[in-house]
């Protein structure tokens, strides 16, 4: 506790981030309540008031169907997050698992996972994910799942560094001497060492799952509409530059916030928890 | 130098066998399609007959592994298969679009490195005061935006509202360049038209700006931190109290042993542009892989898919050899090792 108000306050910019994901997170969870049209967020159409630029009513505007622009980032906010979650928490713990055994285990277990570890990390990210979306449906959970497997070679190296410099330290040993299980050595002595630099690296990378999950969507592969979300959001208005600029500058905009947001709070963690790599 | 061509013949049998794994994991992705990949071929019109027969030349019904076989040994002809969205052999359509996105990621990695780095030194030179904190704030903001939020915001600041650059493109349409190798920087020089090699490099900024900014913001933020780290090392501490000028400390004591983590990221940015360059590419109407790329996957094209990945992750494992070879040149402890570690 102590040390989460540390990072909180660490520098003002770790204020600012904790202050823009607050919002980020906050306007998500009460969508519904803050959102001036939260119909919006589905199919609905209004064609008196179609691509109409900011104003009080639409204060970033209305798409090309007449919905509060508003209110459509707010909801994809939200679906943003609950994917960058989902994601994290399927990917860390199977990332987790690898690294700890190719740690640990010996030359033989660290050969065959490092090296398929490699093989994932040597296809440039966004297009593993998008030759996955390209043989599954484009639908939400499917995108996860495109996601998730080019996440976790990331936590597996991680891990897998840090167990080969946890495993020399004496209390391993120690637990080696009293006959302590493999797996008990693993999980209970070496990972909880390891837990400052994962949650670091899941501060920074929630900013940067939802930053690939639009890019995803941007090309047409990730969630479908009439699902509200920022990527599709701005790919749809890149067609009408520059004359409907707020179709786009908004969404774009949004993106930046949330993961400017987490990745300030990612360095002030850093900071505070000596985590760098 | 022996050291060096050693380490050299090591990284390009390790690559190799990561391109092997990259192919069999391309192939299952492939291969795990629901539906069969036959009767998406053929369209909903084919009959029953078609398809067991495109079955059977796609070798469909073999177990998997002896798939993958016919695969590998077209793959060492250089066969790719036919791609069937063009009805050419994907090869062609690879050589045909490949070029302009390559141009403009290494016209990006130049960025990177041309404005990161000295971003890097600049901050660390200056640690806490505020210019570091203002170059960190820009890194950090160049990092968290895909880089089709920086196309779009770069376009309009810049080729809009001041109309300083062109909107799309990658020439002007007035100049008509015989294409020899696809790279236009290098075609019209072959040909030896300046006045088209300028209009190309004008072409050519925004887009790679916008695919470098993630890349600088990311070179700029590790320069910085490794910089800033070496120089609580008492070495630098002699180096200043010898009376050596700070800006000589800070490049030649301070600077060099921070490029060596630099130069990996750079490595693994060049990666992650040649993906980005998909979403730069289809804001600035650039006629490079993406359009292939995304159609082909929209269509379920199996064997343009493989071959576009394929070459991505190919051109992605040479781009780190080079870089490997770099740090073993610059790295002291590797060249004049007795033998390679």
């Amino acid at each position: 506790m102590k040390r989460a108000v540390r990072i909180i306050f660490a520098t003002p910019l770790s204020v600012i981030g904790v202050i823009l994901i607050g919002l980020v997170v906050g306007s998500a969870i009460l969508a519904d309540f803050i959102t001036p049209f939260p119909s919006h967020r589905g199919t609905v159409v209004d064609f008196d008031n179609f691509n109409q630029p900011p104003d009080w009513t639409n204060i970033m505007g209305t798409d090309l169907v007449g919905r509060d622009l508003f209110t459509r980032i707010i909801y994809a906010y939200r679906i943003s997050l609950i994917l960058g979650i989902v994601v994290l928490l399927l990917a860390v713990p199977l990332g987790v698992t690898v690294g700890l055994m190719a740690g640990y285990l010996g030359p033989r277990v660290r050969f065959v996972l490092m090296r398929t570890t490699e093989v994932f990390l040597s296809i440039p990210p966004l297009v593993l994910a998008m030759s996955i979306m390209g043989v599954l449906e484009p639908t939400l959970i499917n995108g996860m799942m495109a996601v998730t497997v080019m996440w976790w070679p990331w936590y597996s190296r991680l891990v897998h560094n840090l167990t080969l410099a946890e495993r020399e330290e004496g209390y391993v040993l120690a637990a080696e001497v009293i006959g302590a299980s493999r797996f008990h050595i693993m999980f209970v002595e070496i990972l909880p060492n390891c837990f400052p630099a994962i949650l670091t690296k899941m501060t920074l990378d929630l900013g940067f799952v939802i930053l690939i999950a639009s890019s995803l969507s941007f090309l047409g592969l990730g969630v479908q509409p009439p699902t509200p979300d920022l990527g599709s959001m701005v790919a749809e208005g890149a067609r009408y530059l520059p004359d409907s600029w707020w179709l786009t500058v908004f969404p774009g905009l949004a993106i930046l916030v949330a993961v400017f947001g987490f990745n300030l709070l990612g360095d002030a963690m850093r900071e505070v928890l000596g985590t760098h790599q | 130098m022996g050291n060096v061509l050693n380490l050299l013949i090591r990284r390009v049998w390790i690559s190799l066998l990561v391109l092997v794994g990259v192919s069999i994991l391309i192939f299952l992705i492939a291969r795990v399609i629901p539906g069969d990949p036959a009767r998406i071929a053929l369209g909903p019109n084919a009959t029953d007959e078609q398809v067991i027969k495109l079955r059977g030349e796609l070798h469909l019904d073999d177990p998997i592994w002896k798939q993958y076989g016919y695969f590998a040994s077209e793959l060492l002809q250089g066969d790719l298969g036919t791609s069937l969205y063009t009805n050419r052999p994907v090869v062609k359509d690879i050589a045909q679009f490949l070029p302009a996105t390559l141009e403009l990621v290494f016209a990006a990695g130049i960025l990177m490195v041309m404005i990161g780095l000295p971003l890097g030194i600049i901050s660390a030179k200056y640690e806490g005061r505020f210019l570091d904190n203002l170059i960190r704030v820009i890194a950090l903001l160049g990092v968290s935006a895909p880089s089709f939020v920086w196309a779009v915001i770069l376009m309009l600041l810049f080729a809009f509202f001041l109309p300083l650059f062109p909107i799309a493109g990658r020439i002007h349409t007035d100049f008509d360049i015989a294409r020899t190798t696809g790279f236009l920087l290098i075609d019209t020089l072959l040909v030896g038209n300046l006045r088209a090699f300028f209009d190309a490099i004008w072409h050519l900024f925004l887009p790679a700006f916008a695919l470098a900014l993630s890349g600088i913001g990311q070179a700029a933020r590790l320069t910085r931190a490794n910089m800033t780290e070496t120089y609580r090392r008492p070495y630098i501490e002699m180096a200043h109290s010898y009376g050596f000028p700070g800006w000589r400390v800070a490049r030649k004591y301070a600077f060099k042993p921070s490029l060596i983590p630099s130069l990996t990221i750079i490595g693994l940015d060049f990666a992650a542009m040649l993906g980005n360059a998909f979403l730069v590419e289809a804001i600035f109407a650039w006629p490079g892989l993406s359009r292939y790329g995304v159609a082909v996957i929209l269509r379920k094209d199996l064997n343009a898919i493989v071959g576009t990945v394929l070459i991505i992750s190919a051109a992605f494992l040479i781009a780190n050899l080079i870089v490997d070879l770099l740090i073993a040149l610059l790295n002291p402890k590797i060249r004049y090792a007795r033998r390679s570690p």
